[in-house]
Formats: structure tokens, sequence, C-alpha cells
């Protein structure tokens, strides 16, 4: 039989109360685990997570500085920092994203075919972030935005700081350009200064002097919500944030006087080549032009990949840096150095006579080494040889001085080696030696000097080459009679914020200091007498000048004769024709500007490139390159306005 | 002196004057207190919760009012009345959730809601309520601790619903009717080798469960192991959560001043997880206390349960209470990164109506139980 239970409703009573008991001590158990687990989390670990939420809360925003501006000798801008503008488009505030992104294409601001690459870029970032969708606006397409505004809610218009040149390519081998940070340049520049910076210096004085015209960067903390949007306050109270001020980077005050380098661009046409002027007393780059030239603007909005081919595919080179970095023999214009070398060394007098018949050979050899002149220029001293600019008084004179002679001479004023220009990318020539001659080649041991060598080398021939900057760097020492200066485009430094500028001195180089120092004036003379003697060679640019003009025309071969043909100008392709080279300072008695002209494939110097140096004296000495003369100011003004 | 002693008397009759009262509406003093000081505080941290947005705020108020009626209506009701209707409220929710499974209305991926054209409302919250009543209907007047058959019958009384909810899917409520279920069964007295042999069979269940469990719900489990796995995505919530307790330390970082809660790092901020809102703007100092008033609450609780002089009355509300705490617990656990993310809010304090009433629904059977006994002996 089956037991019947009934019920006990005081043991269930009992049962209960145990039972009771023992779930709320199960419950404070675990509550004793969720609080061990809080005590864990804020006493033990506080640290760790306070900071994370501080990385949660808080983004950090770079403030880039103002990069340095770029001011001419008379204070003209040459490179500020001018709003440049784009299009941006906040996908929450379009209605339609599709419908907007065909307007923008039917009024021509994007392209067509771009427009579903738009769309996805637009999709992929949040809603709320203002996604540039259109770089570097024209001014008529910012224009043509103003019209359309109000049927495009959610589309703005933004700018950005953007370097600008208003000069374009007036000085642009000079100034050079800046660009968008490259893999290259992360490797040469400390990553966390340029948190915000677009552009840096790709060339030019905008390369050397970046790191004075950079600045240094500043950041703020911004707070930021879940989705990365940035909220002005954290449930009503302003959160304490860190931020830094950026410091604006040094306006640099150029030698440079741009208008000048504008006339020389432009006395150099169409023609290759290059002008340095220089002031002889400080070393003041006053003009540095190289042609063709080309519109730093282009880099400094990014260039488009159609631009830069057209650039480097334009067979004259345009961004080579012809006063720089082109080597060319100097040809005649050392001719007046090689005379004064002779004079100092003694091998000759000024007064000494020699009579040129059209050719020098060197003893016990067939070779004839001509004059430019077939038929010679007869009897000539040291006068008659610079004005005529008689080639076998100087074969003559370089043999009789020998080549290490000559080497050591025109070493010290600077051939052969880098003038220490401010600026990066020179090139620094050769000045040939045997102990050069070895170095340079293979085979060293079999590399004899040979003594023809030495007799073209007397006329600025053979493997002499040097640059623009070097010619009139080694001409600035007869203008001034000795001093001697390194050339520098840079002359103060500013400081934006205070407006106080810093001179930089010029650098001395080691004086030229002669025996005789009367051989300066016999120099001297002789070059005046190129451009004002009766057998001058450069008399014709000279002429009607209201000062005196110390100068020496080249020829530099770039196709070889045979011994017996005669150089014939129009017969030979445009290409292969000589360079045309001058060198010359003014006033000659009181030097203010010295000045290297080389025009490639122009032909004569004192056809070609001697009316160009006239034309830099002229624009320089009567002062017409000064801001008040000229319309360079307004020029500069339009360019400021966007 | 006069004064005094006059004032003494004036409060001790105002304080008999209440007692009257909340007898009088067959409510307690002590557990109404505990009550009200977690509804208050909640209400605090749900304005900083919601950011400041008044409209919802007084939303959840005008819950907290709903609620509370029901509570105090609830408490009315003689015993005996409860004793007869459960059978009914219990068959009618079963009803319901048949009429959900055809005809629910779908949100959020699951089948929850019932549209009764005037209010929408979830049938399994009845059940919530319904589950404990019928078990304890059901053993109450058969002898304790139930015989095997007793609690064969019990265990399809709380599975059958459970299995429902479960369907739609709605694990986390199945779960709570089911510990309903069961906390009656454990106060009635089920046999501790039994209750060892279910949990064995509870746990060598488990890897076959696994396989029944939802992509998501598994998914909870292992980035419970191992949160970093995946911190934008399933480890999102548990890891922003232990950020914003974290860095609350002991005083927190001000009322309002949750940066993780404020700038929205924090999801569910005013619902499962607002013991992390509190957390970061009161610190530990502010959890303690809450956790303290919900084990105050509950303490109160059990001891009501324990005055019923009759099983039904001690059994429900032995599971109220008890189920009461699974939710502080559950939601507790999960938020400090002791538990998987389940979808059970923060009880009287999480935003949303619904789980408000429902609570002190419960808590106004407890209640009204516990004060009609008194009446029956007098």
């Amino acid at each position: 039989m089956r037991r019947v239970r009934i019920k006990d409703l005081f043991r269930e009573q009992r049962i209960f109360e145990i039972r009771s008991l023992v779930a709320a001590a199960v419950v404070v158990g675990l509550m004793l685990v969720v609080a061990g687990r809080l005590f864990w989390l804020q006493v033990i670990h506080h640290d760790h997570y306070a900071s994370l939420s501080q990385g949660n809360r808080v983004r950090i925003e770079p403030l880039p500085p103002d990069r340095g501006l770029l001011l001419d000798r008379h204070g003209r801008v040459i490179a500020e920092n001018t709003p440049a503008y784009q299009i941006t488009l906040t996908r929450e505030q379009v209605p339609d994203l599709p419908g907007t992104i065909a307007r923008l294409a039917g009024i021509g601001l994007i392209e067509a075919d771009e427009q579903d690459r738009i769309e996805r870029q637009l999709r992929s970032r949040p809603a709320f972030e203002a996604v540039p969708i259109r770089l570097r606006l024209t001014d008529e397409e910012v224009a043509r935005f103003a019209v359309h505004r109000h049927e495009l809610p959610g589309v703005e218009l933004a700018t950005r700081v953007a370097r600008h040149y208003p000069y374009g390519p007036v000085g642009v081998h000079a100034i050079g350009y800046v660009g968008s940070i490259s893999e290259d340049d992360l490797k040469r520049i400390d990553r966390q200064e340029y948190f915000g910076t677009a552009a840096i210096g790709k060339i030019g004085l905008e390369r050397t002097y970046e790191d004075r015209l950079h600045g240094l960067g500043g950041f703020r903390e911004v707070l930021v919500n879940a989705k990365g949007r940035s909220v002005a306050t954290l449930g009503g109270v302003v959160p304490d944030l860190r931020s830094r001020a950026p410091r604006a980077g040094e306006d640099l005050e150029l030698a440079l006087d741009i208008e000048l380098t504008r006339v020389a661009e432009e006395a150099l046409g169409t023609y290759r080549g290059a002008v340095v002027a220089l002031d002889p007393w400080n070393g003041d780059v006053l003009a540095l032009a190289s042609t063709p030239t080309y519109d730093p603007n282009l880099f400094a909005r990014g260039i488009s990949s159609a631009d830069y081919r057209a650039l480097t595919g334009d067979p004259d080179q345009p961004l080579y840096n012809r006063a720089l970095r082109g080597t060319y023999p100097p040809g005649s214009t050392i001719k007046p150095l090689m005379a004064l070398a002779g004079l100092e060394t003694r091998l000759i007098r000024p007064e000494d006579r020699i009579f040129c018949p059209g050719a020098f050979s060197l003893p016990g050899s067939r070779h004839r080494f001509r004059d430019w002149k077939r038929e010679g220029h007869g009897t000539v001293d040291m006068r008659d040889a610079v004005a005529t600019s008689c080639d076998v008084y100087f074969y003559r004179l370089a043999n009789t001085m020998g080549i290490q002679r000559i080497h050591d001479f025109m070493a010290k004023i600077g051939f052969g080696s880098a003038t220490g220009i401010d600026v990066e990318g020179e090139r620094p020539g050769i000045m040939p030696s045997p102990a050069w001659k070895k170095q340079s080649f293979r085979q060293r041991e079999a590399q004899v000097w040979f003594p023809g060598e030495t007799v073209i080398v007397g006329i600025g021939q053979g493997y002499w080459t040097a640059t623009p900057l070097q010619l009139a760097h080694a001409t600035a020492v007869l203008a001034t009679r000795g001093p001697h200066f390194a050339p520098r485009l840079v002359r103060g430094l500013r400081d934006p914020g205070t407006g106080e500028s810093t001179p930089v001195p010029p650098r001395p180089l080691p004086s030229v200091q002669l025996d005789n120092p009367a051989n300066w004036e016999v120099i001297v003379d002789a070059m005046v007498a190129v451009t004002s003697g009766p057998r001058g060679t450069a008399t014709r640019a000279a002429r009607g000048a209201g000062y005196t003009i110390a100068g020496k025309t080249g020829t530099a071969q770039v196709f070889s004769l045979g011994q017996n043909e005669k150089y014939n100008e129009k017969e030979i392709a445009e290409r292969l024709r000589d360079h045309a080279l001058f060198v010359a300072f003014a006033p000659a008695e009181e030097p203010k500007i010295v000045v290297a002209v080389v025009v490639e494939n122009g032909g004569s110097g004192s056809g070609t490139a001697a009316p160009i140096a006239r034309t830099v004296f002229d624009a320089y000495l009567s002062g017409a390159t000064a801001p008040a003369a000229t319309a360079a100011g307004t020029a500069a003004e339009e360019a400021v306005t966007p | 002196m006069m004064s005094g002693e006059f004032t003494v008397s004036r409060t001790r009759e105002a304080m008999g004057r209440g007692g009257r009262l909340l007898r009088a509406l067959h409510l307690d003093g002590p557990l109404l207190l505990g009550l009200s000081a977690i509804i208050a505080f909640g209400l605090f941290i749900l304005y900083s919760a919601l950011g400041g947005n008044m409209a919802l705020w007084l939303r959840q108020v005008a819950g907290v009012a709903v609620a509370l009626v029901a509570m105090v209506v609830l408490a009315q009701v003689p015993p005996r009345f409860i004793r007869m209707l459960t059978p009914l409220a219990y068959a009618g929710g079963i009803l319901l959730l048949l009429a959900v499974a055809l005809f629910g209305d779908v949100s959020k991926g699951a089948q929850r809601w019932l549209d009764l054209g005037f209010i929408r409302f979830q049938p399994s919250e009845i059940m919530k309520v319904a589950v404990p009543l019928m078990c304890a209907w059901y053993v109450h007047d058969r002898p304790l601790p139930p015989s095997l058959p007793h609690t064969a019958v019990v265990a399809i009384l709380f599975l059958l619903p459970a299995a429902f909810i479960a369907e739609q899917p709605d694990l986390d409520t199945a779960m709570l009717v089911c510990a309903s279920g069961f906390f009656v069964l454990l106060l009635g007295g089920l046999h501790g080798r039994w209750l060892a042999l279910g949990a064995g069979l509870l746990a060598a269940a488990a890897p076959v469960a696994w396989h029944f469990l939802h992509d998501y719900q598994r998914q909870r489990i292992l980035t419970l192991l191992d949160p970093d796995s995946d911190p934008l995505g399933a480890g999102y919530h548990i890891i922003q959560s232990q950020i914003a307790i974290g860095s609350g330390g002991v005083f927190g970082k001000g009322w309002m001043n949750g940066s993780q809660a404020q700038l929205e790092f924090l999801p569910e901020r005013s619902t499962d997880f607002i013991f992390a809102v509190m957390g970061e703007e009161l610190g530990l100092l502010g959890q303690l206390t809450l956790v303290a008033l919900y084990v105050a609450v509950l303490g109160r609780a059990l001891y009501l349960a324990a005055q019923c002089n009759d099983t039904f009355g001690r059994l429900v509300s032995g599971s109220i209470a008890l189920t009461f705490f699974v939710y502080v617990f559950i939601n507790s656990g999960m938020v400090v990164g002791l538990l998987p993310v389940m979808g059970l809010p923060l009880p009287l304090v999480s935003y949303g109506g619904t789980s408000m009433v429902t609570l002190l629904a419960g808590f106004g059977i407890l209640q009204g139980l516990h004060s009609h006994r008194k009446l029956v002996r007098s």
C-alpha cells in the first residue's frame, strides 16, 4: 500500500526559512563577487582605464604653422600663403546624394565619369564629415559654384592655405617651390613637426631654408564622441583640453631683385641660357635667371601628370637650373683672368707685344691651334689681346705658364669648386690639372697631361667648365680688385611675430692679393677696351651707356671643327651653334654690379650675350627695378587678390 | 522641554498615522522605502544616461507612476483571489504566447510583441509573474518537499512558456521564467540530491545546448572570454563598459560628466548598460550604494515571504524576490564583464516602462500576500 504523505506545515515553514537563508547567503556572496570586480576595475586598474577613456574622448588636431614669406630686396612678396578653394560635401546635410553629385557634374564642377567614384568615397566616410570632392578651383569655377550654391545644400566652398608665387615663373630657379610631402621627404624630416603640414620645400630656397620657413607646428585637443564627431561640451561642462599655438616660420629677406630677374629673363627671350648678377661688394645675388622658366604655382597647387610630363619632356628642359647647374666651357671670358695670372707670375708684362698670325703651334708639332680670326690680329699687346680676344696671345701665355700655375691661380678665384651660394644644387664645374686628369678617368696611371691641353685651357676651352654663377663670382674679384664674397640669396631673416629682422652678414672669402696692385687697373682697363676700345668686341652692345662697362665676350664651342674648316653659323644646326658668353661689371671705376651671361647656342658673345648684360646693367643702374618706378608693385598686388 | 516632548509625540503620532495608512494599503514600509530609494537613485542616473533628454526622462517618470499604481492595486487583492485567478492568468498567458508565435509583430529581428491596436505589449512579461504564481499554486496544497511526479509537473509548467519565449527568440526572458519556476521548487524543499542530479544533467547538456544557440549568443559567450579578439565588434560593448567603470574610480567623474557615456562610446547607456554609467559618473561608492539597496530590498522581501503563514504566499513571494535578484546579478555581472552580454535590464533603474511595471506588480503581489495574512490572524 502506498504511503500517503500529508502536509506538514511547520516543516514546510522551516524548509522555507532555511532555504531562504541559504539563498540570501548566496545572494550576498554573488554581490560580493560583483563588488570585488568593481574594486578591481575602479581601484586597482583605475589608471589603465582612465587613460583608455581619455584616449577615447580626445582627438589631437594639428595646427600647422604659417610658412615664412619670401621677400625680394625691395620687400616685394615673391612667395606667400593664400587661400585655395575646394568644394566639400557633408553627406548628412545632402537630401539627395546621387542627385547632388549629378548636379555638380552638370555644371561642370566635377568630371562626369568621376561621379561613381566620388559617391563611393563619400559613403565610406562619416556622414557628418565635410569631405573634399574637388580641389583647386579656378576663380571662374568659384563664381560658377556661387551662382548654383542655393541648389546644392550640404555642398560648401572651403579654403585651405596654399603656397602662391605672385611672380609666377620669374626667378623660379632661385626660389624653387613647395609640393606635397613625399616618402623621400619623410626620411629627412621630423614627422612629428609635419603632422599638419601639407607642403614642403622641394627645390631652391624653399628647400634650402625649409627649417627656417616651416616654423613650429601646434596642436589642440578636441573632444570627440564615439562617431568621431567633435563636440563642444561634455554634458554641459567644458572640459580641460590642452593646446599649443603654432609658431610661424621666418620670412626670408632676399638679396634678389625680382624685377631685375624678370628683366634678365625677358632679355634672354626664347634662348636657353642663364644670367647671374651679383653685387661684388657683398656677394648679393641681384638676379638669377635661367631660361626657359616654369610656373612654380603648378607644383604648389599639385601638378597634374600631364603638366609634369610636358615639363620633363620639353627638349629645352625648363626644369634645368642653368645658372647653378649648367657647366659650360668659359671660353674667352677668362682671358682677363689669364692675363692677370700672367702678370702676377711675372711671365709677361702688359706692354709685351706678340705677333698673331692666326694660328699657334707648339714647338715640334704640326698641330695648328687656330685663332678665331683666321687672318690673325697682327701685333698685339695685352690690352689689345683682351680687347680683340686674340687667341694666339693666350695660347702662348698658357703654354708659358703651364697648367699647374694656371690651375692654382684659377682655383683661388673659385673655379673648380662650388661658390658656396646659400641655395642647394650648385655644381662645381671643372678646373683641370694633371692631378685632376688622373683622378677623373679610368686607368689613372695612363692619364698623362699633354701640352696641347694646356694651350686650349688658355682660351677657356678643353676640360675647363664653369657655371654662370662661377663666372659672375670670379669676375667679381676683378670688380672689387681683391675682396671676394660668397654669393648669397638671403640677407636677412624676419620674425613674422615681432617684425624684427636679423641680418645675415656677407660671407667674405680670402681676398685675392696681388704682388703689384697696379695690375688690377691694367686688366680692368683692357676690359673697358672690350666695350669701348677701337678694336673691342663688345662696343656695339655698350654704345650709348652713360657708364663704363668692363667686360669680356666669350664663345664656347659645342661642335669641333676640322683642322682647316671655317665656322659658318648659318650652316650649322641651331643646337650645334656655339654658346655665347659675356661677363662684365659696371661702372668700371666703381662697380655696383657684376653680370655673367651664357646663351646656349647663341652664336657669338658679342652679338647675343653682351646686349643681354647691357639690358640688365641699364635696368639696375637706372634704378628702374625699384618698386616705385615700375609696374612691379601693381603686378604683385593683383596676384595677391584672389 | 514641553515643546520637545510635544514634537516627539507629534512625530510618533505622524509615524503611527503613516504606518496605519501603509497597513490600510497593504504595503510594507521598509520595503517601500528601499524600492523608492532604488527608483529615485535610478531616475537620478537615468537623467544623465539619457544625455539630459527631459522628454524621455519624463516618460520614465510616467512609467514609474503607472508601475506604482499597479503595485498598490495588486497589493489590495486578497490572496485567495490571487490563488483563484492564477490558473486563468497562466492559461491566458499561454494563449497570448501562442498568439505571438502566430501573429506577433517582428521588432529588432525578434517576434515578441502583440499589437492589440491600442497597445503593444510582450505577453512574455505576463509570464514573469504568472509562472511563479502557477507553480506555487500547483504545489501549495500538495505535500512538500515535492515528490518526483509533482516536480516534473512543475517543471513542465515553467518549461512550456519558457520554450515559447525562447522560440521568439528571447532567451533571457525564457531563462528568467525558468528561474522563477525553479525558485518555487527550490524554496518548496526540492531534494538536494535531485538538485545535484539536475545540475549534473545541465552541465552534461551544455555542449548539446551550445549547438542550439544562435550565432550571436555563442559569440557573446566567446567574447566574454576574450573581449579584445574583436574590439570593434562583439567585444565593443564589454570593453567600453569596463573602460567606463574603471575610469570612474572611487568617486566617479561626476554626474553628467562621464565621457564614455555622454560621448556615446558606451552603447545602450540608458538601458542595459546604465550600471556602467553609474560606475563612471558616481564611482565605486555610487555603485556599492545601489548594490547595498538591492541586497536590502531582497532581504526584506525574503523576510516578508517567510512571514507568510501559507505555503502559496511564501513560495510566490520567495520566487519573486529571488527572480528580482537574478536580474540584478545578471545585469551587473554582464556590465562588469563577469557574465556574457545578455538583454536583461538593471531592475527599477534601466530605461523602459514594461519591466518597471512587471517588477513592481510582483512586489505589489508580494506585499499583498504578506499583509493580508495579518488581517486573517486578527
